[in-house]
């Protein structure tokens, strides 16, 4: 019995060796150098071979795109014209309003872009799985033995690298935090927090490419980027340093805070300072205006939105008037779904669908800095950054605010539309009274 | 696909509704789960306040008619019967359906069309648009944009020249005369794919 338990118990210690070891060599060695080995592409182009399965429908009806002066101009013509050919209000006019409602009725676009993107194809993963119910069994053994590896293997190993990852970081930025300021802290810094962020980055092999890296932040800016989950900070940091901006939480997020302020300046907001729009203002100015500090990190959309479109960006960090570099970062959603519906997931919760995904494959690019330009207003400025993430990340401009996802239509929405039919018709009365 | 017919058996019938509307049953299948997606508590019906969560319906100026359409006999509770024989209205009309002669119009006739168009003018159902219906109207499509004055003198217009009995109103038979050469059709109809 006892050698038993004693056999067990070296089996247990070796394996326990072994599996560390290789770990260290394969994963945390190159994380630390910033080397890799094309292990993860042959295991992404493995997967790409798996992913192709059935096509699933997108929207229920095609929607009209002609915008409202169009419509108006097209029914002036075909018509019961009147001989002053000018724009006049027809008992028509309502249709216009009438089959935008109804159509919205059918199908929105709001309600889409917080639910996580509809797949063109299933890519194994349940969660993406509306559609489909049983299909084939053939495809049920493949998701059995998906389920399989990615929570039997994939996952432990993700897992035990997160730990790693935060543990020494938790760990090396305390260390540094007692080392006087200075040049040599910052290099240290830098160091420790990219060493760190890497091993987190394997910890969800993620695979990020970068692109245009000459436009990467400098100091004494806003970094700005569209935010799809929380890990998109991760992504960033595990490529440039950065401020971070945050509310001060408890728990083990709280001692992860504490560690890496005594490294380098990051901005923790208490609670309560948070409502006080002046003193974060204020805060993040200070912060910008000293040119040692790293720039901040921010996601002005306020919220986490599911990769298909970047929503209106709230104008606070565009007020501050330095230079905003924007980011756009873009996942692959066939590995993996990265978008974090908060008011459905916790975090743990969420955490677990990453590590057990494929892989989290994305893009970021960087775009080259701008800055408010003479007679631009912070929310003019703020569409303007928007506009150009949107379009180098391929993701659709909306007009919509992110708080949409919990909060009703502002009234102003409504005037608009208001608006735009108003200028249709007195537009065309003013012509007719000139001629 | 096997998604379709699981979700058309859900639904408690479905061919009666398809021979009345003219929905396809994959168009069926998909109103059915939109029609579940705005349900958002389960209740098994809609009601108004469903609709006035789709946000791009609510910066529609005139949302409220719309929801009334639907609501129209004044219950506050819609099955998914009542929900599809509404939608079908918006159905393209079908120019090659041959016409019984004792059969009743299809829901997406133009002349149904128009009708739908006609009570979201005439909120008393009396079967006129009365000057003052048509000033609410324009009042929620214009609001602040325009004086009061010009609604009026827009109002005054209108009236003036499809009004052809003088009453001073626009019955169902002026207004469709009104009407006549606008491509009904393709205002008043959805795009429904597959």
């Amino acid at each position: 019995m006892f050698l038993f338990d004693n056999l067990l118990c070296m089996l247990l210690g070796i394996s326990f060796t072994v599996w560390f070891t290789l770990l260290l060599v394969f994963i945390i060695v190159p994380a630390v150098f910033g080397v890799s080995f094309g292990i993860l592409s042959v295991y992404i182009c493995t997967c790409l071979l798996f992913l192709t399965v059935l096509l699933s429908p997108s929207g229920i009806i095609a929607k009209e795109l002609a915008s409202l002066e169009q419509e108006m101009q097209e029914m002036r013509r075909s018509g019961s014209g009147s001989a002053l050919g000018g724009a006049e209000f027809e008992m028509s006019d309502i249709f216009h309003f009438c089959r935008r409602g109804v159509e919205s009725i059918v199908d929105d676009e709001v309600t889409k872009r917080f639910t996580a993107e509809e797949l063109e194809s299933w890519n194994l993963l349940t969660r993406s799985n509306y559609n489909f119910n049983h299909i084939s069994t053939r495809l049920t053994v493949l998701w059995g033995l998906g389920v399989l590896i990615r929570y039997g293997i994939l996952l432990p190993l993700r897992v035990t690298l997160a730990f790693t990852g935060v543990g020494l970081l938790v760990f090396l930025t305390s260390l540094i935090g007692l080392l006087p300021n200075g040049g040599m802290k910052s290099f240290l810094s830098e160091k420790a927090h990219l060493m760190c962020y890497r091993i987190c980055v394997r910890a969800l092999t993620a695979i990020i490419t970068y692109h245009d890296s000459e436009n990467k932040p400098k100091n004494g800016g806003i970094c700005v980027a569209n935010h799809t989950s929380p890990i998109d900070v991760i992504i960033l940091s595990s490529d440039g340093c950065y401020a971070m901006v945050g509310q001060v939480h408890g728990g083990l997020m709280g001692v992860i805070q504490r560690a890496m302020v005594k490294a380098c300046p990051h901005i923790w907001f208490e609670r309560s300072e948070v409502k006080d729009r002046h003193l974060v203002a204020k805060r993040l100015s200070d912060h910008v205006a000293d040119k040692t500090k790293l720039p901040i990190l921010i996601f002005p959309e306020g919220t986490c939105i599911n990769n298909t479109s970047v929503m209106m960006f709230k104008k606070g960090s565009f007020e501050i008037g330095c230079t905003v570099y924007p980011v756009a970062i873009k996942y692959d959603p066939r590995f993996g779904d990265a978008f974090w519906n908060s008011s459905k997931f916790g975090m743990v919760n969420y955490l677990l669908h990453m590590m057990s995904s494929w892989a989290i494959v994305c893009s970021v690019w960087y775009l080259p800095p701008m800055s408010r330009e003479e007679g631009e207003d912070a929310v003019q400025f703020a569409n303007r950054v928007k506009a150009a993430i949107a379009r180098k990340g391929g993701l659709a401009d909306l007009l919509w605010d992110g708080g949409l996802k919990r909060d009703k239509v502002k009234e102003v929405f409504k005037e608009e539309q208001q608006k735009l039919y108003s200028k249709v018709l007195v537009g065309g009365a003013e012509d007719r009274s000139r001629s | 696909m096997g998604s379709t017919s699981s979700t058309l058996s859900k639904i408690p019938n479905a061919d009666e509704l398809i021979q009345e509307t003219g929905f396809t049953s994959a168009h069926l299948a998909r109103l059915f789960e939109r029609f579940e997606a705005l349900d958002k508590d389960k209740k098994g019906y809609l009601s108004p306040q469903d609709f006035e969560a789709i946000k791009e319906l609510a910066l529609n100026p005139i949302c409220d008619r719309i929801i009334g359409a639907f609501f129209s006999s004044g219950q506050e509770m819609l099955d998914f019967s009542s929900f599809v024989r509404i939608l079908a209205h918006f159905r393209p009309i079908d120019n090659n359906r041959t016409k019984e002669p004792n059969s009743p119009d299809p829901i997406n006739s133009r002349i149904n069309k128009l009708k739908f168009a006609f009570q979201l003018y005439d909120q008393d159902k009396d079967g006129k648009i009365s000057r003052n219906e048509l000033l609410q109207v324009l009042r929620a499509m214009l609001e602040k944009q325009v004086t009061e004055e010009q609604l009026e003198s827009i109002a005054d217009r209108t009236i003036q020249e499809a009004d052809l009995d003088r009453d001073d109103a626009i019955s169902f038979e002026e207004f469709r005369k009104s009407l006549e050469k606008v491509n009904i059709d393709h205002k008043m109809s959805i795009r429904f794919l597959r």
